[in-house]
């Protein structure tokens, strides 16, 4: 190129080699690299720095637990704790960054017997000495293994069903007591315009626990057997087909049964959600709000309310799992503050310390504190020998009974097979 | 004869040439740096991203490795032989089969009618060309979410409900109805609409290939315009492109994956395999021992059907 052009010095194959060469190169070192959520300033933990420590979360629904969770990370002294959030599949997410080194040091989530026998999470029986009595048997339960406690329990999740009162008043129905007047009022409230109960898109796999609960029945056994396998069980999740039967059951809301706004946007009478969304669904309904727990399945039955959460671990191959333990009994043992906050000031949560629970003021009135009442007389917690391989095989299960009305006891009978291999690979 | 030409070769002709040749030499091993610094990365991010990933799914497919891609346990075939045997697998090939059934055909003869029109159209041929092919730029999970959100939600004010609702038809919850399967519409007409211009410019481009001698050759023949010209001018001569669209169609299918995934999850009764393995090896049960036997089965498969596809069409045989 002559001397005389302006931008002698490059050429348009000089450009190109040169924007290629960068290209090849941002795309490699992109490849190469990885989000891990922990700053970039290194791993830290020498001459005196502080450590630098991930903290995951899924995305919580509802407005500013990702700020308030920031908040909390921020406010911590003793090492950089940086917070990533998830939108979508948290659980995949999460089970391959566990997979690696490039994972969080400390997660939410539930704990199963697999994350212990392969080393995923770091036992927390020291940090919880102190406390141990404040936390409920239940939740306590949930997350030991052979008598070593895994996680702190951050939130207790009652699942049960709410409802509008109005609506039920108006075609004089009681709150059902048994599965069969669940099913008779969802057909008695279903109209061209509403329909009687939002169960979830899929139909109801949701219900499949408190069903078998309801009978009497449990996941499994204390002496880690198949608790699913009765008739009663097979009599329970056959009702689940009635129900889905009955037409009328919301199917195909744009948002699932975690989400309030199929009952806020007066789709449904009824809807099976979480205690989180009574925030939204007083301000939506005001007090046209009343709950029940899943009916009993007969008289024989009890009804039963599925006491989910979220739990805190401690990643195994976390770099600095001292660091992660101190931050976590920080934030989830020591500061109530924080821990009233994130249970109380965004959606409701039952506080797992009963010290807090007992002055949670906005717990202690209304379909708020009914729902605890009833978590505490029919609640039932995971079981951490419950693998999600069983859990695939019973949601498969509960799949073909609902939707294609297969006979309960040979989708049993195939479920109990896979449950037993899981079991003889776990426990021999 | 050439002895003495090449010892009375002038010294400076001799060196110039060897100038010439080392910076010839000098090009050339200029190009091979170019070619290793454009090529390079990309090639190892293959080897590390692609081969070595397969090589170590090969490895963990002998193993038991539960929640870790560590093998821990060898457990020979037997990986292999669970899958061989789990319904859920097999079933989930039947759900591609389904799958496969409806969208290779749909998708061969809507693509192709597609380039037809497209190819004829005398005005603003480019904008039609665009129109249909902009859809391949959207991502599959977002296609998905439209038409689960908007379109193919199951209330009232859903899209396709609501044009239900004006001939007097009650809603439909399109992706939760198992008996009648309505899911297969939102599943199958998402694909076909993301899909379908990618294979029309295949098949515009295998259009523009055929000669125009030959279409003015059956006309003097006596050939009529329309179906006997198509039947045995243009369909022969697209065989070759025919054929490719046949083949990365199947293998698409079996690749099934987002749409399945967005629009009704991991469910048993519509689960392709890839849903399936996933599910087994990156979800929560991680399984990476048979979910790596299950992804190097379906590998094979794969192959198979392909080979057999392209022996039975001849694909690649001299003349295409």
């Amino acid at each position: 190129m002559p001397a005389h052009v302006p931008n002698a010095g490059l050429s348009r194959r000089d450009l190109l080699k040169r924007t290629g060469g960068l290209a090849a190169l941002a795309a490699f070192t992109a490849a190469c690299g990885g989000n891990t959520g922990r700053p970039s300033s290194g791993g830290g933990g020498g001459g005196g720095e502080k450590v630098n420590l991930s903290q995951w979360y899924h995305q919580y629904g509802e407005t500013g637990t990702q700020q308030a969770a920031t908040k909390y990370a921020k406010a911590y002294t003793d090492a950089n704790v940086s917070v990533q959030w998830t939108p979508g599949d948290y659980g995949t997410k999460l089970s391959s960054g566990l997979l690696s080194n490039k994972g969080p040091d400390v997660f939410e989530s539930q704990l199963n017997i697999g994350m212990v026998k392969s080393n995923q999470v770091v036992a927390l029986d020291d940090i919880m000495a102190d406390v141990k009595d404040d936390f409920q048997p239940g939740d306590l339960a949930t997350n030991t293994v052979d008598g070593k406690i895994y996680g702190i329990r951050m939130i207790v999740d009652p699942q049960v069903i709410y409802y509008r009162k109005s609506l039920l008043d108006k075609a004089g129905i009681k709150p059902p007591e048994t599965i069969d007047d669940l099913i008779s009022a969802a057909k008695e409230l279903t109209t061209n315009k509403v329909k009687g109960i939002f169960v979830g898109n899929d139909g109801g796999n949701a219900l499949g626990g408190p069903a078998l609960w309801s009978s009497g029945g449990n996941y499994l056994t204390d002496d880690h057997k198949p608790g699913f396998t009765d008739e009663r069980a097979a009599k329970a999740f056959g009702k689940l087909h009635e129900l889905y039967a009955s037409k009328s059951i919301l199917l195909g809301s744009p948002t699932d049964w975690t989400d309030p706004s199929a009952i806020n946007q007066g789709l449904v009478a009824m809807q099976w959600i979480g205690m989180w969304a009574v925030p939204g669904m007083q301000k939506a309904l005001g007090d046209d709000l009343g709950v029940f727990a899943f009916p009993a399945l007969d008289a024989q039955g009890k009804p039963a309310v599925y006491s989910g959460g979220w739990t805190q671990f401690v990643s195994a191959k976390s770099p600095n799992v001292d660091a992660a333990k101190k931050f976590v009994k920080w934030l989830w043992i020591d500061q109530e503050d924080d821990q009233e906050d994130w249970c109380l000031n965004y959606g409701f949560h039952i506080p797992p310390r009963k010290s807090l629970a007992a002055k949670a003021a906005k717990l202690q009135s209304g379909v708020a504190a009914e729902t605890v009442k009833l978590t505490g007389d029919y609640g039932h917690t995971d079981n951490p020998a419950w693998t999600p391989k069983m859990g695939t095989a019973f949601t498969d299960l509960l799949t073909n009974v609902i939707k294609k009305g297969a006979d309960p006891a040979g989708e049993i009978a195939k479920a109990e097979k896979t449950v037993n291999t899981e079991l003889s690979r776990l426990f021999g | 004869m050439s002895a003495p030409v090449e010892t009375s070769a002038p010294a400076e002709p001799a060196a110039s040439g060897a100038r010439r040749g080392s910076r010839r030499q000098k090009g050339i091993a200029g190009n091979a740096l170019w070619f290793w610094v454009f090529v390079g990365p990309f090639v190892l991010g293959l080897l590390i991203f692609s081969y070595l990933p397969i090589i170590w799914s090969l490895v963990l497919s002998f193993f038991e490795a539960y929640n870790t891609a560590t093998p821990s346990k060898f457990v020979g075939l037997q990986n292999y032989v669970d899958m061989l045997t789990d319904h859920n697998f097999l079933s989930s090939l039947g759900t591609f089969t389904i799958f496969a059934v409806f969208i290779v055909p749909l998708t061969f003869v809507l693509s192709l009618v597609l380039a037809l029109l497209v190819n004829q159209v005398k005005i603003a041929r480019a904008f039609f060309r665009s129109v249909f092919f902009l859809p391949t730029a959207c991502s599959y999970v977002v296609a998905s979410l439209i038409w689960r959100l908007s379109i193919f939600n199951g209330v009232r004010f859903g899209l396709a409900n609501t044009v239900l609702g004006w001939f007097g038809v009650d809603g439909i919850a399109w992706l939760s109805t198992v008996s009648p399967p309505w899911y297969w519409l939102p599943i199958v007409t998402v694909r076909l609409w993301l899909q379908l211009g990618f294979y029309m410019i295949l098949f515009i481009a295998g259009l523009q290939r055929i000669s125009p001698t030959l279409y003015e050759a059956a006309y003097v023949d006596g050939a009529k315009p329309g179906w006997q010209v198509f039947r045995y001018i243009t369909l022969p001569q697209l065989r070759a492109t025919s054929v490719a669209v046949l083949i990365l169609n199947l293998i698409a299918a079996y690749q099934a994956f987002d749409e399945f995934y967005n629009l009704i999850g991991n469910v048993n009764y519509a689960r392709p395999p890839l849903v399936y393995l996933y599910g087994i090896s990156l979800g929560s049960i991680q399984d990476l021992g048979h979910g790596s036997a299950g992804a190097l089965i379906l590998a094979v498969i794969i192959m198979i059907v392909t080979l057999l596809q392209s022996r039975i069409f001849g694909f690649g045989k001299a003349g295409d």
